[in-house]
């Protein structure tokens, strides 16, 4: 450490003085006991948080709007002009959802949705942002070289298919609308729903027969 | 604020690892801390652009070092000291300071709930006038704030086109800092992936990017 850096030393100091634990689940669970007995947090409260993240909101939601729009050609347009309204429709919006923006998938476009400086994630329709979103390797990637990040997750595109990577630093939360996969003519919206991938909605994957069931 | 946190373009992160059959929370802490900063948001002491903030904040290499909740706790910690609502005092010793009176949680179950389904629209139906219209060729700021801004540095100084208008919002720059929101037109602005990253970038590829008035000038 170079002795003409003043602050990093300051910090060091400061840091090497804090006499909380430096395991994150300790360091938690005495903050929750303070904030509890503070009267500053409700734990009824914070056990409905954790279970409306868990089980409520995820990428059933955004996979339902999908098969919609797939099924749907005028929800679709509805979808694509004007997202918060169609989403609600389907009973979802809310944090980190406020405002939303849809985008659609071809076989000339290809969208990838990332956030370089945080991870901002659309909430309703997909849940919490797995690791790999709020990683340093993804958010640093996939704005200069969307291909080698696509390639990652193997999804090899053809030269002549344009990448559009929306960088949601704003406000405005997207979903990718994947393209409907050939054999799935005349199959219900839950059978369609059933197909649709978290990553296919982030724009990392494409929808296949051959995923049925999951949406990681 | 040129932090570690704007890291788009930067190499040497390595290769992305996904986890197939990922749970929403990895261990349990992860989930109550990430409830408790919903909770104390309730508060309303500070903002989500004072949270991303916070988090901004925290040194390079800690913030590198550390998984995406252990930055919320941090983060968290020094929102509730720099708001009066604890003391450093009473985060290292674990215990209320002596006589201090017991608060009411700002948020019941119930509210908790509601402000996740409500949501909070950072979008203000004002009548602000719009500097650019769509079609139009825009040029990025050359600007460093040291406080919070949203404008990636990676797109400082490029040239692009608006793309479509989304309405007025709330201005993170100042909201992030607690001077205003200075609501003000946000635009989709579609830059050519070679303008940004030159010619080793695809020819037909891009990246959007929803920008404020303050960020842009005309081209």
């Amino acid at each position: 450490m170079s002795p003409d850096l003043p602050h990093t030393h300051q910090h060091e100091h400061e840091h090497d003085h804090q006499a909380v634990p430096s395991d994150p689940a300790l360091r938690v669970k005495a903050l929750e006991s303070l904030l509890v007995e503070k009267g500053l947090v409700d734990r009824v409260a914070l056990d409905a948080l954790v279970d409306a993240f868990e089980h409520k909101i995820g990428p059933r939601n955004g996979a339902r709007v999908v098969a919609r729009a797939w099924s749907d050609p005028a929800y679709k347009d509805r979808l694509l002009s004007n997202a918060d309204a169609a989403i609600a429709e389907m009973g979802y919006g809310g944090m980190q959802g406020e405002h939303m923006v849809v985008v659609e998938n071809s076989p000339t476009v290809h969208n990838l949705v990332v956030c370089t400086l945080c991870s901002c994630y659309p909430w309703p329709v997909l849940g919490l942002p797995p690791v790999w979103y709020k990683s340093s390797p993804y958010r640093s990637r996939a704005v200069i070289d969307p291909r080698g990040v696509l390639r990652e997750f193997g999804l090899e595109l053809a030269e002549d298919v344009e990448v559009r990577v929306w960088d949601s630093t704003a406000e405005l939360r997207y979903l990718v609308l994947p393209e409907r996969p050939a054999g799935t003519e005349g199959m219900s919206e839950d059978a369609l729903a059933a197909l649709v991938t978290r990553n296919a909605m982030v724009g990392v994957g494409k929808v296949s027969l051959s995923k049925v069931g999951s949406a990681a | 604020m040129n932090g570690v946190h704007d890291m788009g373009g930067m190499h040497g992160m390595g290769p992305i690892v996904e986890d197939k059959n990922e749970p929403v929370f990895h261990e349990e802490w992860q989930g109550r801390i990430f409830a408790m900063n919903l909770a104390m948001g309730a508060w309303r002491k500070w903002n989500i652009d004072a949270s991303r903030h916070a988090r901004e904040l925290i040194p390079p290499a800690e913030y590198l070092r550390m998984s995406y909740y252990e930055k919320w706790i941090d983060g968290l910690i020094e929102l509730m000291v720099k708001s009066e609502l604890v003391t450093r005092d009473e985060i290292e010793s674990g215990a209320p300071a002596g006589g201090s009176a017991k608060a009411v949680p700002a948020a019941t179950r119930d509210l908790a709930l509601a402000r996740i389904s409500t949501g909070l629209p950072a979008k203000r139906n004002l009548d602000v006038p719009a500097r650019f219209k769509s079609g139009q060729r825009v040029r990025t700021r050359i600007m460093h704030p040291v406080g919070h801004t949203r404008l990636p540095r990676y797109a400082r100084g490029r040239f692009g086109t608006i793309n479509r208008d989304h309405g007025v919002f709330l201005f993170p720059d100042t909201h992030a800092h607690f001077l205003g929101e200075h609501p003000q037109h946000v635009y989709s602005v579609c830059f050519a992936a070679r303008e940004l990253w030159g010619a080793q970038a695809g020819e037909k590829d891009s990246v959007y990017l929803d920008l404020w008035d303050d960020y842009l000038e005309p081209a």
